[in-house]
């Protein structure tokens, strides 16, 4: 009967070995025990021995080249035995079956392939790199920023108090801002929460906290069958990613009203149409999670946090750097950020974290005066928006002809995630929030 | 109820374990015929004979090793050390053999066995003398850690520790053997392993010590009551396993904490205190965990600098006061 | 160097010693080949050491003891541990890392211990279980017991303080131990000259004023006449021996370790490999007239049998659940719940 000659594992950490020298030619008589070859470990020169008797038939390995653990590389056998079979299915990198099989078992014990021989069988494999967008920054602290007129002593710094001050304000409906803190660099401690408390002073805050963060950022949905037949089918029908097109037109009278508004009100409240847009597009997200989602293949990811891809043109081409948190942000916060990151995306000067993890994108192609586009969906998203330029035309507006600031939005859609209505939908509370603006500051 | 020392608490608990059990014995350097280099195992000799109070040569890696091997076949020696630096000798039979006997074993052989003697710093003992290794020894599974600091606890946990079916290690002191406490003069002082104690109550702030630092740990709130200022004393009294619901109990009352010990600093037991004290009571922290702990450096000889470089009642009630913003 | 014994068994008694002893050594020759080939597979993993070469230390020594004497060793001691007779298939599935395993995989291949053969463990640090054999031996006296320990290490261990301090305590208090040195001629790849500034290692014995000998260790006989001697020393007399066994491991020092090459030569292998103890005992019995080679083919079958039995226990055996994790890290008893039962041991 014949014996196949595995590569052995001659060391506790082995995954592969390479074949230094045979010591036994084809055709030669090997007796149970004896070298057949020399092979190099992670470690040290070692020798692979028979564990079969018979003539070495055929050497599968050549001399210097390397074999991972378990894979055939010669079969001993009697000089008159068949061994084609054996011989055929050698070679690859899997790990064939390594029993000697020879009458001694009634066991066919299968060496550890490479990926298992390290670690707990029970650790998963690892996700293969790039399935999944980097980590998105850890979700902000939910203590509302100091406001640069608040009252306390804190020189415009991060506002600081104790985990038990913290908890007491909460519990008395205490707003932190108005508190003075005592500690260092102004830290706001348990003396400051009760002399407050006892003062009665302090303005009450409504108990509903503004922003909670719900547990985990996103959740896996497995692929239903008409999902799977949808996704397969579409992606049959136009590229790997069955893209639909959605074209709405919003009224932005009342955009541009409460940007003026802001202007007047001093330089630090300016603000772009692009922020506003920005701020209601992750508003809208915020309220469709259904479409602030991944597509990974074999599920859909859905967020619970909006990170906002932002395309910005640049003289290479093109990146889309990230507003995380948008829909948690303050108008004042996106536009800051916004500007910046669009800034240090021309320098060159993103960080890689700064332009990944994206959970869904915006294009504005409005500055160069394009009324309309469709955008190209940035994988494993699964919707990108594209806003033209905001434009002065007549519209009829309760019966009348008026002139009204218009301004033309495309979303593009992976339809194995966002059907038509979905988007429709998100397109519609987007357009209630951009038509009716102070809804953003609601 | 008397007041005795804590060299003569350990001397009962000693006495009444070996009438109890005629399987336990002690054994270490001197003390059989010398009574004991700190005469803890005074009178024993001529109470048990030589085969159970047993001097050996100056060997603490053999002596120790021979106290796991009549321990695996049924014995309950008790290996005294003469301090605990010179068990560093001794390490590999503590840690490779007592402590993983059972585990490795497959639950077979328990090692029921006590290794104790005077642990930390006396008096200008200087560098090789002077050193608290508490934090070394907890850090093992399969050891338990105890820390007396009274002739109570003394008394009380050593009695625990020579009937425990598993190898425990008993930390005690020199500077502590001639201090007093009332201890009763029934036969059952016992003290379970695992169960802290609180040594004062007050509302401000909590000391967390154990050990020889209870004493200063005291003598700090002594001083800190003076100015109106009432803490709590958390004696943890066993090291490991760590009573963690006596340690957030406290500090859920007076929100704010102070963590006393004889070691370095780096890795040491109040390190692991305050990792309890931040996940279990982060809401009611009103101001970060001070630590007081030796100075990070070997113990020097002069007297003013080893003064410096202990933990004292000075540093453990600035230390307070700090918790409290009070300074 | 081969010693008559004074009173010799009768002829009919010698041959059936002589074949149980065979069969104990073929077993463990057997076994530990299977292993190595388990463990090329990947089923058996960390470190292991194999014994084959060395059988005739163990067998012969261990042959001598009553049942309540006590075993301690190295952590090669798959052959000790069943010359003294623990199962086959307990050891194998405790190197495949099983629930079976006869220390539940909690030890593997290094920490072989069972209660019920008065098997103390095999030790991972070297020198550090001379200490604890001492200590059995004092706990014997202590209880006036008149058991033995008999201690098996290798030859660099009589370089490490713990020997040293553990042969003075047990010559100065006289302990019923028989410590016993394989020596191998190397401590993994340094050979003992390289090692020791004395080559007669037993002479070490001579600072302790302890009875002390050398003998051949690929005689399985030699070796049992030997320790009978230093046995009955330590049963009768309570006086501790220091016994030089001189062997050769046929394998590298652990499944790492190349059979020959960077320390030594596979000439000095091939000089040592005449004298295994198992053709030096098969040729003893055959050239008596007490052996064919069908009966040698026939045990041969027998115990490869075992050893196959062996390896497909281990395999069907489950691994440990895992709250076996943390169990057995401390017993949640005192000495009253377990007075009884330690008395009853006892």
């Amino acid at each position: 009967m014949a014996t196949k000659v595995v590569m052995e594992a001659l060391s506790p950490t082995m995954e592969e070995g390479r074949l230094v020298k045979w010591l036994k030619n084809e055709g030669e008589q090997v007796k149970n025990g004896e070298t057949l070859a020399e092979v190099e470990t992670d470690k040290a020169i070692m020798e692979l021995v028979a564990r079969g008797e018979g003539v070495l038939r055929k050497r599968l390995l050549n001399e210097n080249d390397a074999a991972p653990v378990g894979q055939l590389i010669a079969v001993i056998a009697a000089p008159d035995e068949n061994i084609d079979a054996l011989v055929s299915g050698a070679g690859g990198g899997t790990a064939a079956p390594a029993a000697p099989a020879t009458a001694s078992a009634g066991a066919t014990p299968v060496p550890r392939s490479p990926a298992q021989s390290q670690g707990e069988a029970s650790t998963p494999p690892q996700e293969k790199a790039g399935s999944a967008p980097p980590a998105p920054p850890p979700a902000r602290p939910a203590a509302p920023p100091a406001p640069s007129a608040a009252p306390s002593g804190n020189g415009g710094g991060r506002m600081r108090s104790s985990p038990l001050a913290r908890r007491m304000a909460s519990e008395n409906g205490l707003d932190l801002q108005a508190v003075q803190g005592s500690g260092p660099g102004g830290r706001i401690i348990k003396r400051d929460i009760e002399a407050a408390v006892a003062s009665g002073a302090v303005r009450q805050q409504p108990a509903a906290a503004r922003f909670v963060p719900a547990g985990e950022d996103y959740h896996d949905a497995p692929l239903t069958q008409i999902r799977k037949t949808i996704a397969r089918r579409l992606s049959e029908s136009i590229g790997p990613i069955p893209t639909f097109y959605l074209t709405a037109e919003f009224d932005m009278d009342r955009v541009a009203e409460m940007r003026g508004a802001m202007a007047a009100m001093g330089e630090e409240f300016k603000v772009s149409f692009n922020d506003i847009v920005l701020k209601a597009v992750a508003t809208a997200l915020a309220q469709h999670p259904e479409v602030n989602a991944h597509w990974l293949g074999d599920k859909i990811r859905y967020f619970n946090r909006v990170h906002l891809g932002m395309a910005v043109a640049i003289e290479e081409g093109l990146i889309t750097p990230v507003i995380f948190d948008a829909d948690r942000k303050r108008m004042s916060e996106i536009s800051r950020e916004a500007r910046e990151l669009a800034k240090r995306a021309r320098e060159r000067k993103l960080k890689p974290e700064e332009y990944t993890g994206s959970t869904f994108s915006v294009s504005n192609l409005g500055m160069f005066g394009i009324d309309q586009f469709t955008a190209i969906i940035n994988p494993p998203e699964v919707g990108i928006l594209a806003i033209g330029a905001l434009e002065e035309k007549p519209v009829v507006v309760d019966g009348a002809l008026a002139a009204r600031k218009r301004m033309r939005v495309t979303m593009s859609c992976d339809h194995r995630v966002v059907d038509g209505a979905l988007g429709a939908r998100f397109l519609q509370t987007l357009r209630r929030l951009i038509e009716n603006p102070l809804m953003l500051v609601y | 109820m008397s007041v005795i020392t804590y060299r003569d608490a350990l001397n009962q608990a000693l006495r009444e374990e070996m009438h109890r059990d005629d399987r336990v014995f002690i054994m270490g350097e001197e003390v059989a015929v010398y009574q004991g280099a700190y005469k803890v195992s005074k009178g024993l000799l001529q109470e048990f004979g030589e085969m159970r109070v047993v001097d050996t040569p100056i060997t603490e890696l053999g002596f120790a090793g021979v106290g796991v091997g009549a321990a695996m076949v049924g014995l309950r020696p008790i290996i005294e050390f003469m301090t605990w630096n010179f068990a560093l000798l001794a390490i590999d039979q503590v840690v490779n053999s007592a402590a993983k006997m059972l585990y490795m074993s497959g639950g077979q052989f328990n090692i029921p066995m006590v290794f104790r003697g005077p642990n930390g710093a006396a008096l200008q003992l200087s560098a090789q003398h002077s050193q608290a290794w508490e934090s070394w020894l907890a850090h093992i599974p399969g050891l338990k850690v105890v820390a007396p600091g009274t002739p109570y606890d003394a008394k009380g946990l050593l009695k625990s520790a020579i009937r425990d079916d598993n190898p425990v290690i008993v930390l005690e002191g020199e500077m502590l053997y001639n201090t007093k406490g009332e201890v009763p003069d029934s036969d059952e002082v016992i003290v379970p392993i695992g169960k802290a104690e609180l040594k004062r109550e007050g509302e401000h702030a909590s000391i967390i010590t154990h050990g020889k630092m209870i004493l200063v740990a005291l003598q700090a709130a002594d001083q800190l009551a003076k100015q109106g200022i009432n803490v709590d004393v958390v004696d943890l009294r066993t090291i490991r396993p760590m009573d963690i619901d006596a340690i957030t109990t406290s500090v859920r009352k007076t929100n704010r904490a102070v963590v006393l010990e004889e070691g370095w600093e780096l890795c040491g037991v109040g390190a692991q205190v305050v990792d309890y004290v931040q996940r279990e009571c982060f809401d009611d922290l009103d101001a970060p965990v001070v630590r007081v702990h030796q100075a990070d450096v070997p113990m020097p000889y002069a007297k003013n600098l080893e003064r410096a470089a202990k933990p004292d009642a000075a540093k453990t009630v600035a230390a307070v006061k700090k918790v409290m913003y009070l300074e | 160097m081969a010693k008559k014994k004074p009173d010799s068994p009768a002829p009919s008694e010698d041959v059936e010693l002589r074949r149980d002893l065979l069969r104990s050594m073929l077993l463990q020759r057997r076994f530990e080949e299977r292993c190595a080939e388990a463990y090329a597979l990947g089923k058996i993993g960390g470190f292991c050491h194999l014994y084959i070469g060395q059988e005739a230390c163990g067998t012969g020594a261990i042959s001598i003891l009553r049942p309540d004497d006590y075993v301690i060793t190295t952590y090669r001691d798959h052959g000790q541990a069943l010359a003294r007779g623990i199962a086959p298939r307990a050891i194998m599935a405790e190197l495949f890392g099983r629930i079976d395993g006869v220390v539940r995989g909690k030890g593997g291949s290094m920490h072989l211990f069972d209660r019920n053969v008065n098997f103390l463990g095999g030790h991972g640090i070297v020198g550090g279980h001379v200490p604890i054999a001492t200590g059995v031996g004092f706990a014997i006296k202590y209880r006036g017991g008149d058991q033995v320990c008999v201690c098996f290490m290798g030859e660099s261990v009589a370089n490490t303080g713990a020997f040293h301090e553990a042969l003075n305590m047990a010559a100065l208090w006289k302990l019923p131990v028989v410590f016993i040195i394989e020596n191998n001629r190397y401590g993994m790849g340094t050979a003992l000259e390289r090692a020791s500034s004395i080559h007669d290692i037993y002479t070490r014995a001579a600072s302790y004023d302890m009875p002390r000998g050398v003998v051949d260790g690929q005689d399985v006989m030699v070796v049992r006449a030997a320790v009978q001697e230093a046995v009955d020393r330590a049963r009768t007399e309570s006086t501790p021996t220091l016994l030089e066994v001189r062997t050769y491991r046929f394998m590298g020092h652990s499944m790492s370790d190349a059979v020959s090459g960077t320390y030594r030569t596979k000439e000095e292998l091939e000089e040592y490999l005449k004298r295994d103890p198992i053709i030096v005992l098969r040729t003893q019995l055959q050239q008596a007239g007490q052996l064919t080679d069908d009966e040698f083919a026939k045990l041969d079958a027998d115990v490869k049998a075992v050893v196959q039995d062996a390896w497909d226990f281990a395999e069907q055996s489950p691994e440990p659940p895992l709250e076996a994790l943390y169990e057995d890290v401390l017993v949640d008893t005192t000495s009253d719940a377990h007075a009884e039962a330690a008395v009853a041991a006892d």
